[in-house]
């Protein structure tokens, strides 16, 4: 009996059509392309404009033409600014800030993570805060009080820090070091406190915790922190600008700009060319790590 | 091998005490259950023998040595989590091994230890897998696993099953009780349950409000609790708890009697009347065991008393049938079987049988 009226009940439903789920799905993904088409759109036009425009001569930059077409396509550009000792000076300088950068926030963040993430004493909540804090003060504000600093350091020690290249690998962290703290500290506030106690049962130190079982498990976040520092250091413009002036000890965004504009003479192809040659290891490093990321992602979804 | 003794544990957080006061003994090879509802301080009192955390006073020993100022580590004992807490990113085999490569066990040691653990609960094919890739039962036993390699002094059980499905369960309680037989090692549990508590434990500790209500064997507690809290939380369903008057007088003999309510009164067996004697004319709690109250059948044994209920509510079970009515106000459960269960709002002649009851002063909730 409980079957009949089991049909009775589905032909019921099937008579009345309120739409199915998959015509519902249909018209979400018509939406969800033509926003994404209207997203790609609109954030790939500035670099395959800087694409086009790298590939012309200043000639034809000048010239009234369509902006959209290369006419006579030239790798000149790409020639001169990779024969020019100073470009290779600027990626040199920016690679290594990066990297140490990276290096030095890594270590700098996950100890402290860690310790405000699981060690419970005094003060670590409020500190943790504090630290989120240091982050939402904008570099733009900092960089004045700095500049005391290092004019303070400079009358005590006799050392100058400014128009150094390595002055940023201390100036960066400041931006970097309370962000991916956060991260960090979010991430390994995640795993459940059985795990270090079990690890702490099994004989683990806490330094042993941290490398054998935090840092193994919490790698994706450790990851989005590693891309977050390293595109803040390669890509930072005012602390460059401020403290570094010799050519020789400025990194690439600083660079570009001010060597490639002499007074109100823009050479826009090399512009464009360095612009995006300065763009690239970010991207590499991205298309690297992105596959690590959500791999690391989705293992961590189900934990054991 | 290890005696574990605990000596006038305390333990507050932030002044509301946790435990409050704890006095236990633990002979070496025992299986000692904690048991309690949530909240009574059996996990915190389990995770102060483990150095997770810190008594606020007393001492607790493991073997001969006083432990308060061990770290986990060196305390020599091996805990299972009821998340059993694997390390997500190592196999099988490395979660098991994992203590003793940190101890800097030889390789061939570790081998051998894992394999013979694997080879105890039978998950020796588990081996390279992660722990995502295991159903709940399977990490239990590699948790289980986990602590087995070690070799520890004292397993600690921190509500084990408690994720486990109903059927899961029952099948990984006994492979416990196996687990304890192969490998005899003194061993603390911690449940909230008391089936778990009664199939597995030599003794059992009920815990109620951070104090030791009763420590026994599984029959003890059971049969003899010495307060109304064990009488209620051991045994499901409940012991039934009905306000009482014990009178002079049954039967016009010279004994004792309960009065129920104004219809329903027992008479004390004899051999019990002693004993409550001291309390005649007060008012009680009269305790009684849902299976102590059955159908009637045939004569009536000594200390068996009949009466006529009428039904309220009536729950098969299968093998026996769960019957509920009331006595004045309080609902009573009785446990008959299904061949003569009753409807609901028939009645149904039923006998208690008195040689089973309790009485509880209800200013000192004493088993009498």
């Amino acid at each position: 009996m409980t079957t009949a009226t089991a049909q009775i009940a589905a032909s019921d439903r099937s008579a009345v059509r309120y739409g199915s789920i998959s015509r519902g799905r249909k018209r979400t993904l018509y939406w969800s392309y033509f926003f994404l088409i209207l997203f790609v759109i609109f954030f790939l036009m500035p670099p395959i404009y800087m694409f086009i425009t790298s590939l012309k001569t200043s000639a034809e930059i000048g010239a009234v033409t369509n902006p959209w077409w290369v006419y006579h396509p030239t790798l000149q550009n790409y020639i001169d600014l990779l024969s020019q000792a100073q470009f290779l000076t600027f990626f040199k300088n920016s690679a290594l800030v990066a990297v140490i950068v990276v290096a030095v926030t890594m270590v700098v963040s996950i100890l402290a993570a860690f310790s405000l993430a699981r060690m419970k004493f005094w003060g670590s909540g409020t500190l943790a805060t504090g630290v989120f804090l240091t982050y939402l003060i904008p570099e733009s504000l900092l960089f004045i009080p700095l500049f005391k600093i290092f004019a303070f350091i400079h009358d005590l020690t006799g050392i100058e820090l400014i128009n150094h290249w390595w002055v940023l690998i201390f100036l960066y962290p400041t931006l970097t070091v309370p962000f991916a703290t956060w991260i960090m500290i979010g991430y390994f506030s995640s795993i459940p406190k059985e795990l270090d106690e079990a690890a702490l049962i099994d004989g683990a130190g806490y330094l042993q915790i941290l490398t054998k079982i935090f840092i193994p498990v919490a790698l994706p976040g450790i990851i989005a922190a590693t891309i977050f520092t390293f595109t803040v250091s390669w890509a930072n413009f005012l602390y460059p600008l401020a403290f570094t002036t010799s050519a020789d000890q400025l990194v690439l965004p600083v660079g570009i700009v001010t060597t490639l504009i002499k007074g109100d003479v823009y050479n826009w192809g090399q512009i464009m060319t360095g612009a995006l040659l300065g763009a690239a290891p970010p991207l590499i490093i991205y298309a690297f790590l992105m596959d690590y990321y959500i791999a690391g992602l989705t293992a961590g979804a189900t934990k054991g | 091998m290890a005696e574990v003794a605990l000596r006038n544990i305390v333990k507050t957080f932030d002044r509301t005490p946790a435990v409050a006061g704890i006095d236990l003994d633990i002979s070496d090879r025992e299986f000692v259950v904690l048991v309690g509802p949530s909240g009574c301080g059996k996990t915190t009192t389990l995770r102060m023998i483990a150095g997770l955390e810190e008594a606020t006073s007393g001492e607790i020993y493991i073997g001969d040595q006083l432990v308060n100022d061990v770290p986990p580590k060196d305390r020599d004992i091996a805990m299972v989590f009821q998340n059993y807490a694997l390390y997500p990113h190592m196999t099988v085999y490395e979660n098991m091994s994992f203590g003793l490569r940190l101890k800097k066990f030889p390789k061939a040691e570790i081998k051998e230890r894992v394999e013979n653990a694997a080879r105890i609960l039978d998950i020796t094919n588990l081996l390279d897998r992660r722990p995502k890739q295991l159903s709940g039962g399977q990490r239990q036993r590699v948790a289980m696993g986990r602590a087995i390699v070690r070799n520890p002094k004292v397993f600690l059980f921190d509500e084990p099953l408690s994720n486990l499905d109903a059927k899961l369960r029952v099948q990984m309680r006994m492979e416990i009780k196996k687990v304890h037989q192969k490998v005899t090692v003194t061993t603390v549990y911690v449940t909230h349950d008391q089936v778990e508590a009664m199939t597995l434990a030599d003794r059992v500790v009920v815990m109620n409000g951070g104090k030791i209500e009763q420590i026994g064997s599984p029959n003890e507690v059971y049969h003899r609790p010495t307060t109304r809290f064990v009488a209620g939380f051991i045994g499901s369903p409940a012991m039934n708890f009905l306000p009482c008057r014990l009178v002079e007088g049954s039967n016009g003999s010279a004994g004792l009697s309960i009065k129920l309510s104004d219809k329903l009164s027992f008479p004390i067996p004899p051999d019990r009347i002693a004993r409550y004697r001291p309390y005649a004319g007060r008012e009680l709690i009269f305790g009684l065991r849902p299976e102590d109250i059955i159908e009637k059948r045939g004569d009536l044994p000594p200390g068996r008393a009949a009466f006529d209920a009428q039904l309220d509510v009536v729950e098969p079970m299968g093998m026996e049938t769960m019957v509920y009515f009331l006595v004045d106000s309080t609902e009573v459960c009785g446990r008959v079987d299904p061949a003569v269960a009753g409807k609901p709002g028939e009645t149904m002649p039923l006998v208690a049988d008195l040689n089973h009851m309790h009485l509880i002063d209800p200013q000192t909730d004493q088993v009498l």
